[in-house]
């Protein structure tokens, strides 16, 4: 580093610094952690998960915002978001991403934080007769499995 | 005979006929019969991406204890989300040990423990391995001559990388296959974009949005139609089609194919293996004006 002042200390990358949940004493991001099996701090902020996800266009919150939003503690607007039922887990975001960590797992996990809760994003009775008699089962079984608990 | 335990899914059990029928048929032209379990259920679809999840991997798991039951250990199928879920479910116990234990202890009353020993293949994993594209077109009896075909993976068989069956961003596999009928392999920017998926039952202006930029891709990549590997993807390249006409007045008519149709017509099966019936987009003019059906 031949410009750093000379006092500088390199600051550790996120893979050495152990930043979690404990730290930041929050039991829902922790259960996120959990859930997902990823480490939110790793991420750093590239972009490369939202550069190339095919449902950007529909989110509320851009993926690599999502990460950011987990790290400062504000998985309430992850909860709220339009993004967390957009994604439809095609894993694009996570064979891109530089630091080998999957958003569709996150995503997964906020949502089933939610259809646990019996805060179901689609109610199978209420699928319109036309599109059950349309579509391939393995559309409607997908769909209910996402976004039902 | 080569013999290969084969699992079809619901969808290819209902709505895809037309994709289990040519399959079958075309397998046996190879040479090889796709022996399907005697006993079988929905593996669930998706890949249950929750840690905590395990009773969702039942069902997967379930299908390998039927294939091991056979004394086989291989297991194929053609539906992408078949093939991922069972792929993925299948690693992850071979990975936690500990995983496949309480899921062996929970169906231990009607079912025997799997041994994590049965590889979960696609079809197109078997064309290219076992039966070699290079045999294939030895086999064709009627070249698919003339016809230029981008290959549509959408997502699920080249992700994530663990489950992939070629390349994750630039697959080669389908094309190799239809340049081995004969065929033009046309190359497409969008051939791993994702379709909208299961959104098409909520939300089908957001799957005709998708649909469209896949098509138009598709077309100005010089392509006569699209070919595919999962029910889902058909569904919504081919049947959306409808909703891209009513959303922007645009008719493309781009027929949608599944590469075991093309593969039943190249070995000179007849077009009734291929059920043509049940596709929204007709692919019979184009067939025919290239002198293959
Ligand atoms: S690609 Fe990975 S590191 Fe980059 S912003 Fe997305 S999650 Fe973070
Ligand atoms: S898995 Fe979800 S967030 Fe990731 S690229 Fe796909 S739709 Fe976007």
């Amino acid at each position: 580093m031949a410009n750093a002042p000379l006092n500088y200390t390199p600051v550790e990358t996120n893979d050495t610094l152990q930043l979690s949940g404990d730290r930041i004493g929050d039991r829902i991001f922790l259960k996120i952690e959990e859930l997902s099996g990823e480490k939110v701090f790793r991420c750093m902020q590239c972009g490369s998960c939202s550069a190339g996800c095919p449902m950007h266009d529909r989110m509320d919150i851009a993926p690599n915002q999502i990460w950011k939003l987990l790290q400062m503690g504000e998985h309430e607007k992850v909860k709220n978001s339009e993004s967390i039922w957009a994604c439809l887990s095609c894993f694009t975001c996570g064979v891109r991403c530089p630091k080998g960590i999957d958003l569709a797992k996150v995503m997964e996990a906020v949502r089933q934080l939610l259809v646990r809760k019996r805060l179901d994003r689609v109610d199978g009775n209420k699928i319109p007769k036309e599109i059950l008699e349309e579509v391939p089962q393995i559309a409607l079984i997908s769909c209910l499995r996402k976004q039902s608990g | 005979m080569n013999k290969i335990s084969y699992y079809p899914g619901c969808t290819l059990s209902n709505t895809a006929k037309n994709f289990d029928l040519s399959a079958r048929e075309s397998m046996k032209a190879l040479g090889w019969e796709l022996d399907e379990l005697p006993r079988w259920n929905c593996c669930g679809t998706v890949y249950s991406l929750a840690s905590d999840n395990l009773i969702n991997h039942v069902a997967p798991i379930r299908l390998l204890v039927h294939t091991q039951e056979l004394g086989r250990d291989k297991l194929t199928t053609l539906c992408s989300m078949c093939y991922h879920t069972l792929k993925m479910s299948n690693l992850m116990v071979q990975k936690d040990r500990d995983k496949l234990e309480k899921i062996n202890f929970f169906t231990k009353d009607k079912d025997a423990e799997y041994k994590g020993r049965v590889e979960v293949l696609h079809l197109l994993e078997i064309l290219k391995n076992d039966i070699g594209f290079a045999n294939i077109k030895e086999k064709i009896s009627r070249p698919l001559k003339g016809l230029k075909l981008a290959s549509y993976y959408g997502c699920l068989l080249t992700r994530p990388k663990a489950a992939a069956i070629d390349d994750v961003e630039m697959p080669t596999i389908m094309g190799d296959l239809i340049n081995s009928l004969g065929a033009q392999a046309v190359y497409d920017p969008c051939l791993t974009e994702c379709c909208g998926s299961y959104h098409t039952v909520m939300d089908q202006e957001v799957v005709a949005d998708k649909a469209e930029r896949i098509i138009s891709s598709a077309i100005k990549n010089g392509a006569e139609a699209i070919v595919t590997s999962c029910p889902l993807c058909f569904f919504n390249l081919d049947e959306r089609q409808k909703n891209i006409l009513e959303k922007t007045g645009k008719a493309y008519d781009l027929p949608i194919l599944y590469f075991t149709q093309l593969l039943a017509l190249g070995l000179g099966l007849g077009p009734e293996v291929c059920k043509f019936d049940l596709h929204h987009i007709d692919p019979r003019p184009l067939l025919k004006a290239k002198s293959i059906i």
